[in-house]
């Protein structure tokens, strides 16, 4: 269980979260959605502690997180992004393993969890070899997710993991990340701008608007007991897109 | 084990004693000359003259300029070199008030430099026509010259405009000449061949007087200063090697203008080396038989390169040492981190010839000062390049790295210093083709490599000897630089040489 209790982060003049508390539950996966700039991607990045806020906790299964937790419970998330933050100079396969490697865990066992790991996330193992400039975007994807996988963490943040891809790939990822998730059974935080996606990965949404949490819920209760006419706004914002195309 | 201790001890006293004071150093003599064959040639004569004492001699030429060499002498890098008169009192005591030689003497002792009596040339400004027709106009001194406004001048661009050279000239002797322009000394010397210019100005002890059959006109007005060749020497000398200092001032008043002249025109237009020719002048006129000895064009190659891979190797490997960390630190503190670029950034604009020159008074002449200088000019490229190459490293990278639990030393060993290696690299090959052309330049502080044929070569006016310096340190810069290219394929990691999209 992650909570953040009563956090806010300024750059300056700009309040890019304000005083946000937030449960995110345990082998759950929740999705933070808003417009862009909303703060989101703020959100997970205080988290995993690569942004200090200004005020507020963050506990982590119980944990205060402090600078001096920080290296070792970020061993216990994966952290995957848009554009997959692969490292250039390492193969598919030393990005996957730089991290057992630097914890000295032994050729086999390394070998044996990245098996597993393009079992699950489907990437070609003939491709382990290859560097991030020489494979796809939807594979650069799946690396990046066995890399943030490879530890087996307990928790998994993913900021627009899919937001890159055209849509052909980034359904058959869709699926197959949801897949992953529902067979892990690991505490997910993603973030989603796709009002579709949210409702697709989220046992529980949470809608955003200027640093502020504005609802929190099912995509149920967001679109029939919406709790600010900007929930309605932004569900329906992208719901007509495709229905004032009409009939296709 | 006390003992072994002190007899340790002892041995390593002795081995730095040695070091710094080689068994005859009473006995050596430094001696420079600056980079223009006549000073060469006085320098080589020197020299010899000091050999034939039995002194070890250390010979310095073609240095570069009054201020090296004064300063070189003020603190024991040489410790005698050929100087004129004029010079000592218009450079290096400017701003002093010295009217004869007694003065001058005085002035020189306050800084235990002793000079000799003249060796008998004045190297001024003079007139010079052609021997037939100043003959036939029988013209034999400037003011001769009042009597034949119809004759045609042309003098370099120098002398026309210098305070000291025609304007000055003009009123002093009343000229009534008109027909004055500003032309190049080759070409004066030309229009002279031709007739379309009767006087040009030249030195008085210039190689082409023979050559070109001139005429040097009296200056029966005194109006130039004179520049007579003398020795400046260090007084220590006097006790140091009394015997060395009293041959080499067989010199005095011995060199007439005729045989300077004739000197000159051996090396610049014979083409005869200046050893030869100091050996011959010294069998003449002194009896005192010398044997040169002529490197050949390989071990002159050799040594060369010996010394220009010295100064280059030393000086570049110390600036990677200090640059990168340099570099690292700037990056990681980004305010102090503006300074340091700044300073080194300013170490850079400062002319390669103004900084070697900076480096005298605080290491001498020599190998030490050229280091030193190529060491610092070496230092922006690689700090700039490590730092630029850790700052330009993508946010996303980086925090992908520290998202995943590395320690901050194992993300810079790990991602950011290979991330920023093909720059830090490039930085240090831009550095090394600097500093192979740069050290061109350690010739004129007396570093030697293979500015020193560059210099010869262009005092005697050689292509060959210019090629013999600068077709090695082009081949040189190729050599390092593909070196370099072959180590990024060593050390740049293959995922970043890699062209998206080819597999
Ligand atoms: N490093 C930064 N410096 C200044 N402002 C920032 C920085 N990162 C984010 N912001 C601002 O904070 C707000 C929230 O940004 P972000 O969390 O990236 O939004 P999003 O919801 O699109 O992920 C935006 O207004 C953004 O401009
Ligand atoms: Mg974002």
């Amino acid at each position: 269980m992650i909570n953040l209790l009563n956090i806010s982060k300024d750059y300056g003049e700009n309040h890019a979260v304000k005083s946000i508390d937030l449960t995110i539950e345990t082998a759950k996966t929740t999705v933070l959605i808003g417009p862009s700039g909303c703060g989101k991607s703020t959100i997970l990045r205080i988290i995993i502690g690569l942004i200090t806020p200004e005020r507020g906790e963050v506990h982590i299964e119980g944990d205060t997180l402090t600078s001096d937790n920080l290296i070792l419970l970020r061993r216990k998330m994966g952290y995957v992004i848009q554009e997959g933050g692969l490292f250039p100079n390492l193969t598919a396969q030393g990005n996957v393993s730089l991290m057992a490697s630097y914890l000295d865990w032994d050729k086999k066992r390394i070998q044996k969890r990245i098996d597993e790991l393009c079992d699950l996330t489907k990437f070609p193992k003939d491709a382990l070899t290859r560097y991030p400039i020489q494979i796809s975007g939807g594979q650069r994807q799946r690396l990046s997710l066995m890399r943030a996988l490879m530890l087996d963490p307990d928790m998994l943040l993913l900021d627009e993991p899919l937001g890159a891809l055209d849509p052909l790939i980034r359904s058959e990822l869709q699926n197959d990340l949801k897949e992953i998730f529902s067979s892990l059974c690991k505490t997910v935080v993603m973030v989603t701008h796709d009002i579709g996606e949210a409702a697709f990965f989220g046992d529980k949404i949470v809608l955003i608007k200027e640093g502020s949490i504005i609802q929190e819920g099912k995509i149920y209760d967001l679109a029939k007991k919406p709790a600010d006419p900007f929930v309605t706004t932004f569900i329906n914002a992208q719901r007509t897109h495709l229905e004032s195309v009409g009939d296709i | 084990m006390k003992l072994l201790n002190i007899s340790l001890l002892i041995l390593f006293v002795l081995i730095a004693s040695s070091c710094n004071n080689p068994k005859d150093s009473k006995k050596e003599i430094k001696i420079g000359s600056k980079k223009f064959t006549e000073s060469v040639i006085i320098g080589e004569i020197v020299s010899q003259l000091a050999e034939s004492s039995g002194a070890d001699v250390k010979y310095r030429k073609e240095l570069g300029g009054t201020r090296v060499l004064w300063n070189a002498l003020l603190n024991g890098d040489i410790d005698i070199y050929p100087e004129y008169t004029g010079t000592i009192t218009q450079e290096i005591f400017s701003s002093k008030e010295i009217n004869n030689q007694r003065e001058l003497k005085e002035e020189l002792l306050e800084y235990r430099i002793g000079i000799s009596q003249p060796l008998g040339f004045n190297n001024t400004y003079a007139l010079g026509m052609k021997r037939d027709n100043a003959d036939k106009l029988g013209i034999k001194t400037i003011s001769q010259l009042r009597e034949h406004p119809e004759l045609k001048f042309g003098f370099s661009s120098e002398f026309v405009n210098r305070g000291d050279g025609w304007p000055s000239l003009k009123g002093a002797y009343r000229l009534p000449q008109k027909n004055v322009q500003g032309l190049d000394h080759d070409l004066a010397y030309r229009g002279l061949e031709s007739g379309h210019i009767d006087m040009i100005d030249l030195y008085s002890t210039d190689a082409e007087i023979p050559y070109y059959d001139l005429k040097i006109l009296e200056d029966d007005l005194k109006h130039f200063e004179d520049y007579y060749a003398v020795l400046l020497y260090r007084k220590d000398l006097e006790n140091k090697n009394p015997k060395a200092l009293k041959t080499i001032l067989k010199l005095e008043q011995n060199i007439s203008e005729q045989k300077m002249v004739q000197m000159n025109a051996s090396v610049k237009i014979d083409g005869i080396s200046e050893k030869t020719v100091a050996s011959n002048y010294l069998k003449e006129t002194h009896r005192v038989n010398t044997t040169p000895v002529h490197e050949s064009f390989l071990s002159r190659l050799y040594h060369n390169t010996l010394q220009h891979l010295f100064l280059v190797v030393i000086s570049l490997s110390a600036a990677i040492i200090v640059s990168i960390p340099l570099g690292i630190f700037a990056y990681q503190n980004q305010k102090v981190g503006h300074l340091v670029l700044g300073v080194v950034g300013i170490i850079q604009t400062l002319p390669s010839l103004v900084l070697l020159v900076f480096m005298i008074p605080f290491f001498g002449i020599g190998t030490v000062p050229a280091i030193v200088a190529l060491f610092l000019y070496s230092l922006l490229p690689i700090v700039r390049n490590t730092y630029s190459g850790l700052k330009d490293i993508p946010r996303d990278i980086r925090e992908s790295g520290e998202a995943l639990g590395l320690t901050p030393f194992a993300q810079f060993r790990l991602i950011e210093i290979p991330l920023a290696s093909r720059s830090i690299l490039s930085g240090i090959k831009t550095s090394a083709v600097i500093n192979v052309g740069t050290a061109t330049l350690g010739a004129l502080i007396g570093a030697g490599g293979y500015g020193q044929p560059i210099l010869s070569g262009i005092r005697l006016d050689n292509m060959a000897l210019i090629l013999e310096g600068a077709i090695p340190a082009a081949v040189l810069a190729l050599l390092i630089q593909g070196l370099f290219d072959l180590s990024e394929r060593v050390i740049v990691p293959k995922g970043l040489r890699l062209e998206e999209g080819k597999h």
